[in-house]
């Protein structure tokens, strides 16, 4: 049995290999010729054959393996990437997962996609020059490989048992590349008393014939820390590659090589794997040092202290540069998902028969780990509405004089405290007569209902909603809007919808940076304290003694000559008490615009970690989270984005209120 | 539900902890016991209603707090001396979470034996019987078993009720 946690670095480095093979072929697709692509591609499949036969999932590593031999044609040079060969290779790559959860299609199906694959190969039969270049290895040693049988000693390093190492597939692979006469060796072995279970002990050696090189054996090693030598039998002295060592039993032998558990791509910087749950805890520890050391500071202060004081300024500069280091860890950035993407959209023009140029703009955009693998589902949805709904065909966008290739743009950016995701057609764009028709033929709105335009688009976010005529096999189910609405709200994000009819659409998602410490800018209204996220502050300004009572009816302040709605804290809140006679109002701004909040008073600004409500305060919108103050109390973190909501509806509300007296 | 069930299925003497809201005793299994503590400041939550009403600092981390009398409509007392926070873990709509309690008063440890716990019958105790995993009779009058997961899903489910004056924020 496979213990749980190894399954799950499996799975999860096969769904990079998965991801990085997707990238290669549709790169590949692009430029066909690229030997360092090919490699790549190749590398990818070997790795996923030798995982999945690590992990006993032999039907896998078997088709894996067809699919590897189809693609050394390629790689040799005897074949030429074509598009087919590259559909082809797509189709075969999805039926891995399958092959994974036991769900994939019968192995007659497979079989005939790999016949398939090499007769597409043989088309291309002409031989093309732009072959790799592979590393010639050293002519002695090459010669020596090439005309004595060499033996090949090896011992399976650490606990290789606990790391789920199989020494039987291990012996089945070097069969393969032609192995004979195993001998293991049981001398090293100790009593049972000293025996640990984890560790091989066994020592095997064998024959390996003529021509098989180091590179072979290190493929077969390529799953398992092991050391081994292979040496050429009865060799040539000045031949010998290696110091001249027929005994090569000693454990300090120079030429042995220890291979990594899975060999890194070479064009990869060096990537460590960290379990998500440690690098919260991590952060939950940088948390608790970032509170005591505002208690500290706070101390510091009050006893003026001198040494004290450097101290703790010290330990605060620390405790800024670990948060810092410790929350860069848990950003991804978004070109994690956008591979998927690129596959998506490729099909999907092909399959509609529309010929879309993917442009991804701000792939570097970093966001939480977490944030990135729940924003997947919602930008597939919304890449596949803009293809099937919102781009033309060629022969439509012709007639409307527009460029036959169609644009979608996908993009990430940085804005103030949040992270905007933009999916921008140049299609149709959405005519809003056309939604307002539907809308009340559903009985979603009355006929007479008078609507503006952002009204009459949000309607498409209401369940069942579908304005495409024809139900497609993509979309148009009227399934999707109103969940994708649903997924974003619930990372209290916010989705935003612009279209011009013949000019295309844009969808905006405002997601939150829920970054796990931020500057927060502390507040009081009426002895509770709330804190603000430093980045969404603009400006504080005093409120003007003309509206500090709070029975005047415009809300709204006039900013050098912008007029701000303002919200009292005081009254949103349900505070009891008197307002003082002077307070400050801090002007918060998002993308969704500007809202003054009126405060009693501004305390301090200093580092706030975030601690999330739990689902029994899932309702209260208005706040984002809670942070543990210097004196041990809870404060709670204000949504900002739900003030401006609130402060500009209220504002609204209250212009009717006035229309409606005038 | 039924979960509830499943920790009414136990065949073997069960520890709880008793504590008092008002006049009424209860017991909570001491395994769902995390700690009982000195009341801490509680910082009130807007909007968030009487049931549920604000969090508390335990430990570093923030707990929401809950009036488990006011669930159940219990009336609160007792010598503020006594008060206690007594903190559970309980899974709430699916994720264990921690959850302070208020109690006027924390009594003891005891051991119950499953055959001795009754039914709590819809008509006839005073109390919400959906919240109720039965009840059983001690030296000091009934003692209720509150069914603190059936409690706090609800109360995640359904925002409490609404601030006095309505406002939704």
């Amino acid at each position: 049995m496979i213990p749980d946690d190894l399954a799950q670095l499996f799975h999860e480095e096969l769904r990079d290999l998965l991801d990085s093979l997707d990238r290669g072929l549709l790169d590949l697709r692009a430029t066909p010729e690229d030997p360092a692509l090919i490699d790549q591609v190749f590398r990818d499949l070997h790795t996923i054959k030798g995982n999945g036969a690590m992990f006993g999932f032999a039907e896998l590593s078997g088709f894996v393996h067809g699919f590897e031999t189809a693609f050394e044609r390629i790689r040799s040079g005897a074949a030429k990437v074509t598009p087919e060969v590259i559909r082809l290779a797509l189709r075969a790559r999805d039926e891995i997962p399958g092959l994974l959860d036991g769900q994939a299609g019968t192995a007659d199906a497979r079989q005939a996609l790999l016949s398939d694959l090499s007769a597409a190969l043989s088309d291309g039969a002409a031989v093309h020059s732009a072959t790799r270049v592979a590393n010639p290895p050293s002519l002695g040693q090459q010669d020596a490989r090439q005309t004595h049988w060499q033996t090949l000693q090896f011992a399976l390093d650490g606990a290789a048992f606990d790391l789920g190492v199989r020494p039987d597939l291990i012996l089945a692979e070097l069969q393969t590349v032609g192995a004979v006469g195993f001998v293991a060796e049981t001398d090293a072995i100790p009593d049972l008393a000293q025996l640990d279970p984890s560790v091989c002990h066994i020592v095997w050696t064998c024959d390996v014939p003529p021509g098989v090189g180091e590179e072979a054996i290190a493929d077969v090693f390529m799953f398992a820390e092991a050391t081994w030598t292979l040496v050429a039998k009865d060799p040539a002295p000045q031949a010998q590659p290696m110091p001249a060592a027929p005994a090569i039993d000693t454990a300090d032998n120079p030429p042995t090589k220890t291979e990594a558990p899975s060999a890194p791509t070479p064009s990869a910087a060096p990537t460590v794997r960290v379990p998500a749950e440690r690098l919260d805890a991590l952060m939950d520890a940088v948390g608790e040092l970032v509170i005591v050391e505002a208690r500290l500071t706070e101390l510091a202060l009050n006893s003026q202290d001198a040494a004290l004081l450097a101290t703790a300024e010290q330990i605060t500069r620390l405790a800024n540069g670990l948060r810092d280091a410790t929350m860069t860890l848990r950003m991804v950035p978004i070109r994690s998902l956008v591979g998927r993407f690129r596959r998506l959209v490729s099909e999907l023009a092909d399959h509609l028969g529309k010929p879309v140029n993917f442009v991804v703009q701000g792939e570097e955009t970093e966001l939480d780990k977490t944030l990135i693998e729940k924003l997947a589902d919602p930008i597939v949805h919304l890449l596949r509405n803009a293809l099937d709904h919102g781009v033309e065909t060629a022969k439509d966008r012709q007639t409307a004089q527009k460029h036959s290739v169609a644009t979608v743009t996908l993009s990430a950016a940085h804005e103030g405290t949040e992270v905007v995701v933009r999916i921008r057609d140049d299609g149709k764009g959405m005519d809003p007569a056309k939604i307002r028709e539907k809308a009340v033929a559903m009985g979603l709105i009355a006929p007479e209902a008078s609507l503006d335009r952002s009204q009459i688009f949000a309607l498409i976010f209401a369940p069942g909603f579908s304005t495409a005529s024809q139900v497609t096999e993509v979309s148009g189910r009227g399934v999707g809007m109103d969940v994708v609405k649903r997924t974003i709200e619930g990372l209290r994000g916010r989705i935003e919808l612009t279209s011009e009819p013949g000019q295309g659409t844009e969808i905006a998602l405002h997601m939150p940076l829920t970054l796990a410490i931020i500057d927060g800018l502390l507040v009081d209204v009426a002895g509770e304290r709330y804190a603000l996220p430093m980045g969404a502050v603009q400006e504080i300004v005093e409120l003007p003694a003309d509206k500090t009572n709070p029975d005047t009816t415009s809300d709204f302040l006039d900013v050098r000559g912008e007029f701000v709605p303002f919200l009292r804290l005081r009254a949103a809140f349900d505070c009891a008490g008197e307002a003082p006679r002077t307070q400050n109002v801090v002007i918060v701004s998002a993308s969704g615009g500007k809202v003054g909040i009126v405060v009693d008073r501004i305390i301090s600004t200093q580092q706030v970690v975030i601690k999330h409500m739990s689902k029994l305060h899932a309702h209260v919108r208005s706040i984002s989270g809670a942070t543990i103050l210097g004196d041990g109390k809870v404060a709670l973190i204000l949504d900002t984005a739900q003030l401006i909501t609130l402060g500009h509806h209220q504002a609204g509300s209250a212009g009717h209120a006035r229309g409606a007296a005038a | 539900m039924s979960q509830g069930q499943n920790q009414r299925a136990p065949t073997r003497p069960q520890t709880m902890v008793t504590f008092s809201i008002g006049p009424q005793r209860l017991a909570v299994p001491a395994t769902s016991l995390l700690e009982v503590m000195d009341p801490l400041p509680v910082t009130r939550v807007p909007g968030a209603g009487r049931l549920v009403p604000g969090v508390v600092n335990v430990r570093g981390s923030v707990v929401p707090f809950a009036d488990l009398g006011a669930a159940l409509g219990l009336p609160r007392g007792g010598d503020v001396a006594n008060h206690r926070f007594v903190v559970v873990e309980v899974d709430v709509g699916g994720d264990l979470s921690t959850v302070v309690i208020h109690a006027d008063a924390v009594h003891e440890v005891a051991s119950l034996h499953p055959e001795a716990i009754l039914t709590a019958s819809a008509s006839l105790s005073p109390w919400p019987a959906e919240f109720l995993l039965g009840l059983y009779k001690s030296g000091d009058g009934f003692v209720i078993l509150p069914d603190l997961v059936q409690v706090f899903s609800t109360l995640a489910k359904k925002p409490s009720t609404p601030s006095s004056n309505g406002t939704t924020i």
